[in-house]
Formats: structure tokens, sequence, C-alpha cells
């Protein structure tokens, strides 16, 4: 093995990995992050990156093509790292300080081995090992950028989900209780799943529920008479109940035409409604 | 070009929409109904659409018109069966078939078509 170091590879067979990691978390230690993930993980997420980095150099990847396929084992490694940190609620600057702070040891290290070095390839030499750095920390930003998307997403979707359910009231009486504010994706996708649930048990009478509505705007209405209208195109009538005093002047002062839609104050109302539409009658036995 | 049939059953006429429609088998069926309403006299037309998975605003319309050159004839419409994206569909077409008479079967419109028979027959001159 020749003496002069000439590249990062070549730096990388020399160097003590140990040494590295220690101060690396002393390091990390130092920058005192709070939410950091406890010392043992974190070294053991470090010391995999490492393995995975030395493999690659060795095997003769460029730090400026981090894109390539044979950094593949590295980016995953960050991905994993990136993306536990995110759920777990790490800022990305956290995130990406997990990384820069291999800079200072690995920087170290070269300055340990400079009696070895060719001093003509110093300076490309200290380069790629801040590109491969930086490259890492770039990479864990965006994919810890992407988890945090994903995320949202899904939490996103749930939401939609979850305010969304179809309770079936009585034989034949089917009542949404909408919950926020009513936008066109919201709306659609309680009309469909409305529809279906229509469509499965044959019920004649939907009670859509605006309780939990906190405003009624033009658009809102909109999205109600649109509902209304597909819910008589099947075949079944619809009463629209929990109209709020405060909601009852805004339609009348915005001037929205609900003409074609029962409307009633509570669910109560509304059900007892729909009873006497299907055909049940009912009596207090009690005084 | 396909032909949708038109069955008869008492007072009523029965059209099931099996396949597709296009915009020939349409006109053809609006032909078709409107001579056979006004050779047999019927009092109803139950039109089933619940096969039918694609519509546009041509066939939207031609629902509508359909049943009313029905009424202008004497005859109840009822369309039974539309499916829940078909209905959607026509809702954001702005096609909300007014004047069309909807159930969300067969049974219930052939309940809808005996209600409003009765009802014809009650009012003389109706």
């Amino acid at each position: 093995m020749s003496l002069t170091a000439k590249s990062l590879a070549d730096v990388l067979d020399r160097v003590d990995r140990d040494e590295i990691l220690r101060e690396w978390m002393q390091e990390l230690a130092q920058t005192g992050s709070k939410s950091q993930s406890s010392a043992p993980t974190a070294r053991a997420e470090a010391s995999d990156l490492l393995i995975a980095v030395t493999t690659a150099i060795r095997s003769g990847a460029e730090p400026s093509q981090f894109e390539l396929s044979i950094w593949s084992a590295t980016r995953e490694i960050l991905e994993t790292i990136s993306s536990s940190r995110a759920a777990q609620g790490a800022s990305s600057a956290e995130t990406s300080q997990f990384v820069l702070a291999l800079k200072r040891p690995l920087f170290s290290q070269v300055q340990g081995l400079m009696k070895d070095i060719d001093p003509s390839h110093l300076g490309e030499l200290i380069w790629s090992c801040s590109m491969l750095v930086d490259k890492m920390a770039q990479w864990t930003v965006t994919t810890y950028q992407q988890s945090r998307e994903a995320i949202i997403g899904r939490q996103q979707e749930e939401l939609l989900e979850l305010s969304t359910p179809v309770i079936k009231l009585w034989e034949g009486i089917l009542a949404v209780p909408m919950i926020g504010t009513l936008d066109s994706s919201r709306t659609q996708l309680v009309m469909e799943s409305l529809l279906q649930r229509i469509v499965e048990t044959g019920s004649e009478l939907a009670i859509i529920d605006i309780t939990g509505v906190p405003t009624v705007d033009t658009l809102v209405a909109q999205h109600l008479l649109k509902t209304v209208a597909a819910i008589r195109l099947m075949g079944a009538d619809c009463i629209v109940s929990g109209v709020r005093p405060q909601i009852a002047q805004t339609i009348v002062q915005l001037g929205i035409d609900l003409e074609g839609i029962v409307t009633k104050a509570t669910l109560a109302d509304a059900l007892s409604l729909a009873l006497k539409k299907v055909g049940y009658t009912f009596t207090r036995t009690k005084p | 070009m396909d032909r949708i049939p038109i069955l008869r059953m008492g007072k009523c006429l029965l059209v099931t929409i099996q396949v597709d429609m296009e915009d020939q088998t349409a006109l053809a069926l609006q032909d078709d109904l409107s001579s056979k309403i006004a050779a047999t006299g019927a009092s109803g037309v139950l039109i089933d659409i619940s096969a039918l998975e694609i519509v546009d605003s041509f066939i939207g319309r031609m629902l509508a018109s359909i049943s009313a050159i029905a009424r202008v004839l004497g005859a109840a419409t009822v369309v039974v069966g539309m499916q829940p994206a078909v209905a959607i569909t026509l809702v954001e077409l702005g096609l909300a078939l007014e004047g069309v008479r909807t159930a969300l079967n067969v049974e219930r419109g052939m309940a809808i078509l005996a209600v409003s028979s009765e009802d014809a027959r009650g009012e003389p001159g109706a």
C-alpha cells in the first residue's frame, strides 16, 4: 500500500472508524439538540452510515454523483434516518445536523494524515470530503421533506374518512353528520359514500345534518344543492337538518336559494318527518 | 345498431337499458317509445338504467326529453336504479333532470306508477 493518500478512499482506508464515530457522537452531543434519538440508536445509525459510505467509496463512487446507483445503500440508510426523525417530529435542521456533524471528525482525520498526503492532492481531497457530507445532508433533508409530506397526506386522508360516517337511523333512513368546512373534495366524498350506502341499504330517505358545519356561504350551499340533486336522481329523498338560527339568517341575507330542499332546525325534527314520510306513526304510551 | 326492447306489462311499458347507450340508440329509443305509448295507450313508463354505467350530457338530456314526451302522451315516467357514479356525473354536468321522477329500484318504481295511474283514474278527464 502506498504511503501517500491521494483520494478519499485512501483516507477512509487508514482512518480509525471507532475514533470517527466517537468524535461524531461528541460533535452531536455538543450541538445539543434535545429531541435527537437516544445515544445508542444514533451510534448504530452512524456506524451503519459510515460502513455504507466506506463501501461505496472503496468501490469507486464519486461524491459528486450521489444520485448514481452505487450510492443506493447509503441513500437508503439516510432515508431510514430521515423518515424516523420525521416520524419523531424532529425539525429538518436537527435531522441534517446528524449528517453534518460528520464533517469535523472527517476533517480532523484528514489533518491527522497530513504528513502522508501528497500536497498536490490536498485541495481536491478536502473538497471531496466536504462534498460528500454536503451531498448526504442534502439527501437527508430532501427525504425528510418527502416523509413529512407523506405524513401530512396520510393524515389528510384519514381526516376525510373520519369525518364522513353514514349512519343508518331507521329502516330506510340514513343520516350523515357533517363536521367541519364543506369544500368540494369533502362534498364529493360525502356524496359518494352516501349514494353508495343508499344503493346498498335501499334507503329512500337521507338526512344531512349540518350542525357541525361552522359557516354556510354560497359555495357550501351549492355543494349541498348538488348532493341533494344527486340523491334525488337516485330515487331517494333528502332532508337537511341542523340549520342553526344564525345560519338561517346568513342564508337569507346572502339570498341563497334552497328551494327544493327540505330543511329542519334539528336532527330530531328531521327524523320525525322522515319517519312520517316512510310511513311510521308513533304514540307515546306514558303521559 | 342495437335497439332497446320495450316490454309491455299491463298498463305499463318497461324499458331496461342493458347496453352502454350511444346517441343513435337513444334517438331510436325515443322514437320507438313514443310510438309504442301512442299504440298501446300505456299509462306509465318505467326506465331501468341500473346497468348503465356511463352517461354524457346527450344521454342525460335524452332521459329528460323521453320522460317529457311520455308526459305529453299521457304516461307517467319513472327512471329507476341510477348508479351513484351516474348521478354524480349528471349533477356535475348540471343536469338535475328536474321533471323526471326517480326511484331506487324497479319494485318502488312500479309502486309509484301504480299510484299515479290510480290518481289518473280517480280524476275524470285527467
